[in-house]
């Protein structure tokens, strides 16, 4: 099963290739990963993807805990969460597909955000699965690049994963 | 108080009260060897490989319970260090390892004896740290002595650019008293609601097995461990880590667990309905093949790390905390409970326990024209009283030692159990008798793996370590040879050595004894001989029967009720299922 786990851990030099080495030494599978430093600046977050059973997922909370630069973390999948990755797709835009692909973005509520003659940069930002769909409609031979973010998210309601 | 950053790491080591720091100098760490040189509280060891420095600082440790304390230069020194650092990580053993690197300022230029040791060792620490200026030192150090020694122990490297310790650059020092880390706060008590429901399970238990592990030992819980084995008249088995923790002389102890633990012990834990785990962490040396181990148990586990919790083995009480805090708790509640346990369920339970011990498994053919490995370590352990420190490299020589010297204290049986390092017997002895000066200190191995670390005969000599070197030499890596002949049809691929070198004349060579004793009579007389040099390092070269192997034996892929015992004395190619 899929599972969102949120990190609070310590901005330094080397806490990323901590978590990013405890998977691979230990066989786990990271689907994303995504990193930047919080409000406290001495703080980063941490939202990583990952799939596996019970007793793995289990796992890897605790070795993640049992790192001494992670402050705390929580798996989201576990409750009610909200998630949003930001995607940017690059697309080639030649004269009759140039108004049709506008009008996939606005539907998918994407912004256009760089255009020349023949090209425009597409920023969305939803759920994977959102993302994934938006990528599907478009012709596969107008896709230049895409660059995903991986998913962040955070519960609903008043609780919060803080210090 | 103005020090350099090199007087400041031999600062930190004398405020943090260390005995002995295990090294080798080089490029990147000489301004520390020079801060060395000035003062005499922290007597340097100087090995003859980074690798023994390591070894010897970490039996050290599980001799005295104290952090073992290493000093290596970058890139090789650093690199030959990790092997130790890992074997102390897999044992959870406390240990500092300060290693130099090269400036800051050509970090990351793949400079002369550069690498990246923080990276290369992040897998086999519990934390390490690179200090990037010498007014971080203080601070780094206490917070490695505190990482490495508090919680589940094990290995902390620091790792020191040469600039930082300039001796023309002089900061104020302060040895900080306490350090905190916000993301750092090891388990103390158990969970009172948990231990309450463990102690009920406990009591009214009908086969009930304690199964205890190298973390009573580190966790100083040998008193209480005893306690509560004795004030429940329960069985207990020891793990490989674990012996010593329980006296292994008495009659409750049945003996070690696992692939080569005793008939009685695998057999208790196949049929048990309650397994008290405690300090364990169920490696697969224990279990066996992990579908059939206790299948009709419910366990409970004590341990100070919660991901040793139902990583391998489900369990249905964990208890989290430190396990002498956590037998304390229970043995008030045991003692408060109103439930005793059945005097009659318990006595059925050890007459079966009493049928199993009549298989003898550990017997062996005594009247053999050769010597026998384990008469040799029956010798050892009558002449030593059972009250040495023995050290031990790997294989069936580690086995062998394990089964045949009973160990009745804890910190006495030294090995590298979690990652099964040879060469690390020989440098381990010179460790313990450091920690131990007065004491018997024997490293039982054989001629492969004391091959391994045989330079440090030499640092045995500049140290007067005398230490008794046990060579079980069957001309053989033995367990490799064993499980060829039991998996690969005897094809001993590679398994064999024949230029063995005259270990008399090495040991001599380097300036110590060497005996050669090559019939059984002689074993005795040569041991005594051996301990009689009270101020000599004794090379004791036993050319053992080169056929004999480790019983009983759990063959790999299979459970605890699927021993391979010897069928008669003498005859150890013979097998059957019991």
């Amino acid at each position: 099963m899929r599972h969102i786990i949120s990190i609070l851990i310590e901005n330094e030099a080397g806490a990323l290739s901590r978590v990013a080495g405890l998977f691979s030494a230990r066989g786990y599978n990271i689907e994303s990963l995504t990193v930047a430093p919080t409000e406290d600046s001495t703080l980063s977050r941490m939202t990583l993807v990952t799939r596996g059973s019970e007793d793995i997922i289990e796992q890897i909370t605790k070795q993640l805990n049992k790192l001494i630069d992670v402050v705390k973390l929580i798996d989201l999948a576990e409750a009610s969460h909200v998630e949003r990755e930001l995607m940017l797709v690059k697309v080639k835009t030649s004269g009759e597909t140039r108004e049709e692909i506008k009008r996939l973005s606005d539907i998918f509520r994407g912004k256009i955000i760089d255009v020349t003659d023949n090209s425009y940069v597409i920023e969305m930002t939803g759920a994977s699965d959102k993302l994934d769909a938006f990528v599907n409609a478009l012709d596969e031979s107008n896709i230049i690049e895409t660059v995903r973010s991986g998913p962040t998210s955070m519960s609903r309601g008043e609780n919060g994963l803080h210090l | 108080m103005e020090l350099s950053g090199g007087q400041i790491v031999v600062q930190c080591l004398k405020d943090e009260g260390v005995e002995y720091l295990f090294g080798y100098p080089g490029g990147a760490v000489l301004h520390l060897y020079d801060a060395i040189f000035h003062q005499d509280d922290v007597k340097h060891i100087l090995v003859r490989h980074e690798q023994a420095a390591t070894h010897a600082a970490d039996a050290y440790a599980r001799a005295t319970g104290k952090p073992g304390v290493v000093l290596v230069t970058s890139g090789p020194g650093a690199t030959n260090a990790v092997t130790g650092i890992a074997t102390a990580y897999m044992d959870s053993i406390p240990m500092v390892v300060i290693s130099g690197q090269v400036p800051t300022a050509v970090i990351g230029s793949d400079a002369f004896q550069e690498v990246d040791m923080v990276g290369i060792t992040r897998p086999c620490v519990k934390h390490n740290f690179l200090v990037k200026d010498v007014n971080d030192i203080a601070e780094t150090m206490k917070k490695a002595f505190y990482v490495a020694t508090t919680g589940r122990p094990g290995p902390v490297v620091v790792d020191i650019p040469k600039d930082i310790t300039d001796p023309n650059i002089k900061v104020a020092y302060k040895y900080p008293k306490k350090v905190k880390i916000r993301s750092y706060n090891p388990a103390t008590k158990g969970h009172p609601g948990q231990i309450k429901k463990a102690v009920d399970l406990l009591l009214h238990a009908h086969r009930p097995v304690i199964y205890s592990g190298g973390g009573v030992v580190l966790g100083n819980a040998s008193d209480e461990l005893t306690e509560l084995t004795r004030l429940l008249n329960y069985p207990i088995t020891n793990t490989l880590m674990g012996l010593g923790a329980y006296p292994a002389t008495d009659k409750q102890f049945v003996g070690m667990l696992g692939m080569h633990g005793t008939y009685e012990a695998n057999l208790a834990m196949h049929e048990s309905d309650v397994i008290l785990a405690i300090g364990v962490r169920f490696d697969d040396r224990v279990t066996g093949k992990l579908a059939e181990f206790c299948p009709h148990a419910k366990i409970i586990h004590i341990d100070i790390d919660p991901a040793s919790i139902s990583k391998t083995v489900k369990v249905d009480i964990p208890i989290v905390g430190e396990v002498k805090l956590v037998l304390n708790q229970m043995l008030s509640e045991i003692k408060a409970h109103k439930k005793k346990p059945s005097k009659k369920t318990l006595a059925a339970w050890w007459s079966q326990i009493e049928q199993w011990r009549t298989a003898n498994c550990l017997e062996f053919d005594r009247n053999s024209d050769q010597i026998k490995p384990q008469a040799v370590v029956e010798e050892l352990y009558k002449i030593t009283k059972g009250e040495a420190y023995i050290t031990s490299d790997v294989g069936q020589h580690q086995m062998f030692a394990a089964q045949f010297y009973h160990f009745d204290k804890p910190r006495r049986w030294i090995n590298s159990g979690g990652l099964g390092t040879m060469g690390f017997g020989l440098p381990a002895a010179i460790g313990a008798k450091l920690a131990h000066p007065d004491a018997d200190v024997a490293c039982i191995t054989g001629e492969a793996s004391i091959q391994m670390c045989i330079q440090e005969l030499a640092t045995a000599l500049q140290y007067n370590t005398p230490v008794k070197i046990i060579n079980l030499n069957n001309r053989y890596m033995g367990m490799v040879r064993q499980w060829q002949e039991f998996s690969y049809e005897s094809r001993y691929s590679q398994s064999y050595m024949d230029t063995i070198p005259d270990f008399v004349a090495l040991a001599e060579a380097y300036g110590h004894v060497g005996i050669r004793v090559e019939k059984p009579e002689d074993v005795r007389p040569a041991l005594e001989k051996a301990f009689a040099l009270k101020d000599r390092t004794v090379f004791i070269d036993f050319i053992t029967d080169r056929t004999e192997n480790v019983y009983p034996m759990i063959e790999s892929g299979k459970g605890h009720q699927e021993m391979t015992l010897r069928v008669a004395p003498g005859t150890p190619m013979n097998r059957e299922l019991a």
